[in-house]
This record gives C-alpha cells, structure tokens and sequence, in this order.
C-alpha cells in the first residue's frame, strides 16, 4: 500500500507529465486560457488516463509481452512491437466507448467535457503515460494508481497555468512574446517550481 | 503554390512548432544534446514523409468517416518501422530516447499534416510538404539543442568547445540549461525573435487597458 501511495504522489509531482516530461503540450498550451475549460479538460484526462494504462497494462501482460501468448500455447512468440499500433488502438477505442457511454447516461458530464473528449485520442500524455508503464513494468494494481495520478498530476498543472494566464491578461507584454511566447515562459517557471519537489525521495 | 515555396515555407514563415504549437512534447524533452535532437529530427521527419507519400496516395480512395483511424495506422506503422530500426542499429540512442519515438505517432505535426495538406495535393507535393515541415521542426529542436548543450555541458555533439572549469579551463556549465524546463524559455525567445521580424505573427491582445490606448494615440 505504502508503495502504491508513493507512485502516486511521485506521479503527481516530481514526474509530472506536463511540466517534467513535456507530454500533452500543444493542448496544455492551446486549451489553458481559462480555468473553467481548463478544470473540465483536466477531468477528462484523469478519466482516460485511469482507464487506459490499465487497459494497456493488461493487453501488454497477457498478449504482448514475450511468453505472454504461453496460455494459448504460443509461449515463443515476442509481440512487443505491435505495442505501439494496440496502445493508440486501444486508447482510441476506448475513449470512444467512454465519449457513448457519458453521452448516454450523464449528459452533463458529456457536455461539460465537450470537444476535449475525442481530442485526447491523439493526446501524447495519454500515449505516454502507457508507453511509460511498459517501460517501468507496472503490475495492474501499479498501472491503476500511476494513470490516476499522472491524470491528477496533469490536470493539477493545467489548471494553474490557467489560472496565472488568466490574471496574465492584464499585463503589458511584449509585442512578440505576447499569446504563445508568453505562455512558454510562464510554462517554465512552473517547471522549475514543479522541480523543487523532485528532490523529495519516496 | 511553388514548389520551392511548399519547401521553404514551414522554415520560419509558417513554422509547425514556433506558429502552430504542433509537436512541441518531444521538442522540448529531447533537446538537451545535439545529437539526441538530430536523431529525433531524422526519425520524425522520415515518418513525416512516409506517412504524407501514403497519404497522399490514398486519398482518392480514402473514405472521408475512416479517414483518421487509416491516418493513424498508416503513422503508427512508420513509426514502429522507425523504432525497430533504431532499436537494432542504434541502441545507445534508442534508450536515450526513451518513449519519445513511440510519441510520434500523436505527434500532432504529422496527423496535421496528413489531414490539412496530404489529403488534397499530389504525391510530390505532398512530399516536399513533408520534409519543409521536417526541416522546421528540426531547425527549432536542432537550435535550442545547440544552445542547451553548449551552455549546459560546454560541448556540441560531444565534442568539448568550451573549457570546463572543473578541467582548468574558465566556463562555468549554467546548470539551468541542464533542466528540461530551460528548453521552454529558448523556445519562447525564438518565437519572440521570429516575431520581431514577421509582425503578422504578433498575436493580438486578449485585454487593452484605456490609458494605454491614449497614450499611443
């Protein structure tokens, strides 16, 4: 218990996917000018992330892995490189059933989440968050607690950048920096706070 | 559209990653050598042309409501093929960059493209579209690249160009450029020096206040 504690605050903060591994920028960047889109984007995210590095995790154990296929007799087969085409096959799929299943039962969930919904099917945080759980070997109950906090760890980000550039419109920016040029260096002042964490040994 | 205009265009005027924010994940994790960012440049760009060659070869009898999930097979495929390759041939690489070729495929420089140019030009066109937009993620990531590396280890692609204090010489490595989060500001200071020269890329203001507006009139 104590380790999966660890792996969940480690995943919240010091590896932050947004602000220490760069993972879903154009869309912390893009969809960050208001906190209330930025608080309904960060709720989609932790949704999916909870949902898929599971999922992924499972078809990667039982299927991918090298000796996985051992139950279906067909233990020498390694299938690891079909990895990447079945994690954004499953991650589309899936975000897909949970886009009916939240239109069906709760409507207004469903459109509070809006557009950002499909849009995180060709999210890299989600895909990385995956990728990163093959490369660490998490187990199940392992790849439950790191989806759940890379998603609080990445709403948690972008919610503040949110925040900081909604009070960052009043200022006098320079003409070039202003938007997008701006936004970068508010970014990286959050990651270097975000840092200050990274030291804390769990 | 010319041809050389399809090439040269992405470079500074239409930039994927300094004008659109397309593909800035890898762009800023991956930049802290120069030879880490040229590797990632050659990887995404060859996936970049393979996935817009295909593309555009398909896109008469390419149903518009399955046109993305063939898109992403297509890229995923090319990306595995990249991976595999450099899997077997360079594996130092391959472990130094981590998860971030499997991240191509949601690389949103090579989906965008796929969508916004290869479904409507020819073959070659969309070609010369595919490395022009290589070229432009590359010239970013190989620039703050070279600037991370040569203030944060005093080298460029290894090879040492600044004496280290540590070895006697006089540079102090800035230990900032060594933090991923240094890649964000020279990014910033690269969209503010393109846009110094190219105004039409100056974004408008969200908010005016009234004094100012006088003061200016």
């Amino acid at each position: 218990m104590n380790e999966l504690l660890a792996i969940f605050i480690r995943s919240v903060f010091m590896e932050n996917l947004a602000l220490a591994y760069f993972l879903g920028m154009c869309t912390f960047l893009a969809v960050s000018k208001q906190v209330r889109t930025a608080i309904g984007l960060g709720a989609a995210m932790i949704v999916v992330l909870t949902i898929t590095v599971p999922a992924n995790n499972l078809i990667y154990s039982h299927l991918l892995r090298p000796g996985a296929l051992g139950w279906a007799g067909l233990g020498h087969l390694d299938l690891s490189y079909l990895g990447l085409i079945s994690y954004i096959g499953v991650i589309a799929a899936i975000v897909q059933i949970l886009e009916m299943l939240l239109d069906r039962y709760f409507p207004a969930l469903y459109n509070a989440l809006g557009i950002y919904l499909p849009l995180l099917t060709v999210n890299c945080a989600i895909l990385g968050a995956s990728l990163f759980m093959v490369q660490r070997n998490y187990g199940f109950a392992e790849s439950v607690t790191f989806g759940a906090g890379v998603g609080t760890g990445w709403a948690l980000a972008v919610i503040a950048l949110a925040g900081l550039r909604e009070k960052l419109r009043y200022s006098d920016v320079p003409e070039g920096l202003r938007g997008l040029g701006i936004t970068f260096i508010v970014a990286g002042i959050m990651s270097l706070a975000f840092m200050g964490i990274a030291g804390i040994e769990l | 559209m010319r041809k050389r205009d399809i090439l040269l265009r992405p470079l500074v005027d239409e930039n994927p990653i300094t004008l659109q924010i397309l593909g800035i994940c890898s762009a800023l994790a991956i930049s802290n050598t120069v030879l880490t960012a040229l590797t990632m440049s050659a990887a995404l760009t060859s996936v970049l042309v393979f996935s817009n060659l295909t593309i555009s070869l398909l896109r008469r009898q390419l149903p518009s409501s399955v046109r993305l999930i063939v898109q992403v097979t297509i890229v995923a495929s090319a990306v595995i093929i990249v991976d595999e390759i450099l899997r077997a041939y360079a594996p130092e690489m391959s472990r130094a960059l981590t998860v971030y070729v499997g991240l191509i495929i949601t690389n949103c420089i090579v989906l965008g493209r796929a969508e916004a140019f290869a479904m409507s030009h020819r073959v070659g066109e969309s070609i010369l579209d595919a490395i022009g937009n290589g070229l432009g993620y590359s010239a970013i990531l190989v620039a703050v690249a070279v600037v991370r590396e040569l203030l944060g280890a005093g080298s460029l692609l290894g090879i040492p160009i600044l004496p280290l204090a540590g070895a006697g010489g006089w540079f102090r490595p800035v230990a900032l450029m060594l933090v991923p989060a240094s890649a964000f500001f020279i990014i910033a200071l690269i969209i503010w020096a393109v846009r110094s020269r190219r105004k039409q890329q100056v974004e408008a203001a969200d908010f005016r206040p009234c004094d100012l507006q006088e003061r200016t009139r």
